[in-house]
């Protein structure tokens, strides 16, 4: 029984381009799970000041650097060999672009795993740690939802995904005051909290990030470059 | 804090969501209902070159095209596109009515160039055919020399009184036609011993030695290699600046690459006309974009 998603790049009359449809989509996904499981990981090993884990976070980005590579070459592959074009061409350009959002999200990672390091080794008591978790759970929610509505195919989602981005830069926001306080407390806190602030930003760049893959989608579906459009046209786009 | 589900939860996830998904219409070509007349995307043009309305074809009690209303633009550069046996040939056929040499072929409709019908039974059909050229899918030169391959036209529409004018029409038909160069020291030579590509282009030159206005190409390239269809394609930029051309072509990268518009075809229907970029990036309708992905045809 065809679903939608199905239906949408698996009916060529080549089955040699289907299948390579197909893996450029699951190399995508299997990419994006393990960037989601670096942040994850990267962020649990700041609050448990767990510096074997940030260090095998840090190894572990050269494979999300490969796949990027990888995934880079596939596309262009396709590109040369089928001259893709509407959806297939969209769906092409879409993952050479988000597959390099994800590298960056797994750089970021990276550089929070650098800081919880850093962090441990000073060992104080943590500041501004609620406000990492906070924000850390609400990107990766997001990052979570934008590479769902990938696998789905599903605009309507991804538009949740870009609300969400606004949000994110609202909190980021009130962290950042909240740590200029601690700061102005004592000035001892300093050095401390700008290391929490640095991975607050990088956790705010991963949100930019999500949005980015979540335009992408609805670039995949409808057709329509939202990416500067406001808030109200990319409603109508995916509503209409 | 690690509570983010990855790869292998979404996998479920989305195996989840299809199963709730309700499968949904098959969307293949074969299963879509075409509406006669209708088109989507931009068929109408202001001051047009040929203003075509309810367009029909009959050979015999077969109808190969449907009520088709089309316009197309000044300078413009339109490819028609489709599978096989979908009319676009048919309907390329009807804009110098090349049908008319085929005895059981009616046309029915609005055909109008410059809002002249046509069809109209006092017109001169060989003034229609000089005013709108066509060039063929398999180069077809006469077995004369290449002078008087180009040379032919002008001289039955009596456009040249003297060998120098003449002259100087065949030499610019084959500059224009980008064959100067190359055959311009064996003019006497005969035509087919030239390569298929510069046959082709002479063919090309034959056209437009009788200063049409409008230039049809039936898959111009498809017996070519991609050196020669590269200078076809390179010339058919440069003559849109002074002419209309219509191409059909089966290379969906050649429409892409040349044309301002594309028209799909299917089964006699006209489906879509659109700006070229579009069609080929975002097309509107559900059997344009099976078509130009690979999906049938």
């Amino acid at each position: 029984m065809p679903t939608k998603k199905d239906d949408v790049y698996g009916d060529h009359t080549s089955h040699a381009f289907n299948d390579e449809l197909m893996e450029l989509k699951a190399q995508f996904l299997k990419m994006g799970g393990m960037v989601e499981t670096q942040l994850g990981e990267s962020i649990q090993a700041l609050i448990d000041g767990d510096g074997h884990l940030a260090d095998e976070i840090r190894a572990n980005d050269k494979k999300v650097d490969q796949m990027e590579v990888e995934l880079d070459e596939e596309a262009t592959l396709i590109i040369a060999r089928r001259q893709p074009a509407a959806r297939d061409l969209r769906l092409i350009v879409s993952v050479i672009k988000m597959v390099s959002d994800l590298e960056r999200v797994g750089d970021e990672a990276k550089k929070i795993a650098k800081l919880a390091i850093q962090l441990s080794e000073e060992g104080q008591a943590p500041r501004g740690y609620v406000e990492v978790r906070h924000i850390g759970t609400h990107v990766l929610t997001m990052l979570h939802d934008a590479l769902d509505a990938f696998a789905r195919l599903d605009s309507e989602q991804a538009l949740r995904v870009k609300k969400e981005d606004k949000r994110v830069d609202e909190e980021y926001q009130a962290a950042a005051r909240t740590l200029l306080t601690f700061m102005m407390e004592d000035t001892r806190n300093i050095s401390r909290c700008m290391n929490v602030m640095w991975v607050l930003r990088s956790l705010e760049r991963v949100g930019d990030h999500a949005c980015n893959i979540a335009e992408n989608v609805i670039f995949m579906e409808k057709g329509e470059d939202i990416r500067h459009a406001s808030m109200e046209d990319a409603e109508k786009v995916v509503g209409g | 804090m690690n509570t983010m589900n990855t790869t292998a939860t979404r996998d479920v996830a989305v195996e989840e969501q299809e199963q709730k998904t309700q499968p949904v219409e098959d969307p293949r070509p074969e299963q879509a209902e075409l509406e006669e007349g209708k088109t989507v995307g931009v068929p109408y043009v202001d001051d047009p070159k040929f203003r075509l309305r309810d367009v029909e074809v009959f050979y015999g009690e077969s109808r190969a095209i449907k009520k088709i209303s089309l316009d197309i633009a000044k300078n413009e550069v339109i490819a028609f596109i489709g599978p096989s046996g979908c009319g676009k040939s048919t309907f390329l056929r009807c804009l110098n009515r090349m049908n008319d040499s085929i005895d059981i072929c009616s046309v029915k409709g609005s055909l109008e160039l410059d809002g002249d019908d046509i069809y109209n039974s006092k017109r001169d059909v060989v003034e229609l055919r000089a005013r709108v050229g066509m060039v063929f899918q398999k180069p077809n030169p006469f077995p004369k020399s290449i002078y008087d391959n180009v040379a032919y036209g002008p001289r039955i529409h009596g456009l040249a009184n003297r060998k120098s004018d003449l002259d100087e029409i065949v030499e610019n038909s084959l500059r224009k036609a980008g064959l100067w160069d190359e055959v311009k020291d064996r003019l006497d030579a005969t035509a087919t011993g030239m390569s298929g590509g510069q046959q082709q282009r002479l063919c090309i030159a034959r056209a437009i030695a009788v200063s049409p206005e409008v230039v049809l190409m039936d898959e111009p390239c498809s017996a070519l290699d991609p050196i020669a269809t590269a200078k076809v394609e390179e010339l058919i930029a440069e003559l849109s600046e002074s002419y209309t051309i219509v191409i059909v072509t089966h290379s969906m990268q050649q429409a892409a690459r040349v044309s301002h518009r594309t028209a799909y075809f299917h089964l006699g229907h006209l489906v879509e006309v659109n700006d070229t970029n579009k069609v080929f990036t975002s097309p509107e309708h559900e059997m344009t974009e099976s078509y130009i992905t690979g999906r049938f045809g």
